[in-house]
């Protein structure tokens, strides 16, 4: 019976842990998952930086809104589409295709097309334009033995 | 002759590119609540906290809703613009104290004059986020359906004024 008593004792200090552990399993989950997502999105203060790296003030209070949403059960998209509703396609990182993202996502394979059927183009043009030499049967004579002597050395 | 005129045109062309790219500010963020609904708001008024103001209150007016914070530094260039533009009396300016001690508002404005009819306190931010606000002063010009139609981003200056404000306003009024 003491014994029984000595171990319940003893374990008595896990139970009162075990609330607070779960409590800071939890919480990092989120963190991390707010992380990640926040690496996705731009901080409009300092325009270069993520809104998981900024120390910007309004950044600071985004993550607090995201963790927010997050613990209301709101998705990814969801929380995505609540920022993108605010402050506009801007805080993506990754522009979503749309009407008028049409030159940004199609304007540099439109641009790599253009050079490649100018140079194409170019390439036979000049195929054309550059003359077949005419040579008269004596230079042509001293152009083979030329070439002759060149591989024999 | 066309050797030496397509990479000019080429170079002239990507110049113009970059010369009005040297001139856009890229701080200018294009809002997406223009010609959307205000968000609505109910917050305690920075001089009477004790009251409400809300967005409904403003149904059936043409007003403007101008962020500021006694800690933002721009917010004291638009000031005399303000305080100018409230005696004018041609559009009634609500003021959004964002992320500010109520006592360091109510100090600025004891000190520079009160444009506002009255101000609000967002004290942590909330409402500046449902309004996209990322850099105060922003003013909002909001028609009578209470539905956003301008957004200033920085500060009120007599050329934003008097080119898009006041004409906006007076477009509205007359709707």
């Amino acid at each position: 019976m003491k014994k029984i008593l000595i171990l319940l004792f003893c374990l008595l200090p896990t139970f009162s842990f075990a609330g607070e552990a779960q409590d800071m399993a939890e919480n990092p989950e989120l963190e991390k998952r707010m992380i990640v997502l926040a690496e996705k999105l731009r901080c409009l203060v300092c325009q270069n930086e993520s809104l998981a790296s900024s120390h910007a003030e309004l950044a600071e209070d985004l993550r607090r809104e995201v963790r927010e949403l997050m613990q209301k059960g709101m998705s990814n998209d969801e929380i995505v589409d609540y920022l993108v509703s605010r402050y506009g396609d801007f805080v993506l990182y990754d522009p979503p295709m749309k009407s008028y993202t049409m030159l940004l996502w199609f304007g540099p394979f439109a641009l790599l097309l253009v050079a490649g059927l100018g140079l194409f183009f170019q390439l036979r043009q000049r195929r054309e334009t550059v003359p077949e030499a005419n040579l008269t049967p004596e230079a042509h004579q001293r152009a083979a033995t030329l070439l002759n002597e060149e591989d024999k050395s | 002759m066309m050797r030496f005129l397509l990479p000019l045109v080429i170079f002239i062309v990507l110049a113009g590119f970059l010369f009005v790219g040297l001139g856009l500010n890229p701080r200018e963020v294009p809002s997406p609540l223009i010609d959307k609904p205000a968000p609505a708001f109910t917050l305690p008024q920075l001089h009477s906290d004790n009251k409400q103001f809300s967005t409904a209150d403003m149904k059936g007016k043409v007003w403007l809703l101008n962020v500021w914070a006694s800690w933002c530094v721009s917010c004291r260039e638009e000031h005399p613009v303000l305080m100018a533009l409230s005696q004018q009396n041609i559009v009634p300016i609500y003021g959004l104290d964002y992320k500010d001690k109520p006592e360091d508002g109510k100090m600025w404005l004891a000190r520079g004059g009160d444009p506002y009819v009255l101000s609000v306190m967002d004290r942590e931010g909330r409402i500046g986020i449902d309004y996209g606000v990322y850099g105060v002063p922003e003013t909002y010009v909001i028609d009578k359906q209470g539905v956003i139609r301008y957004k200033q981003i920085g500060p009120v200056n007599q050329q934003n004024l008097s080119e898009k404000i006041l004409p906006l306003v007076a477009e509205l009024q007359k709707q």
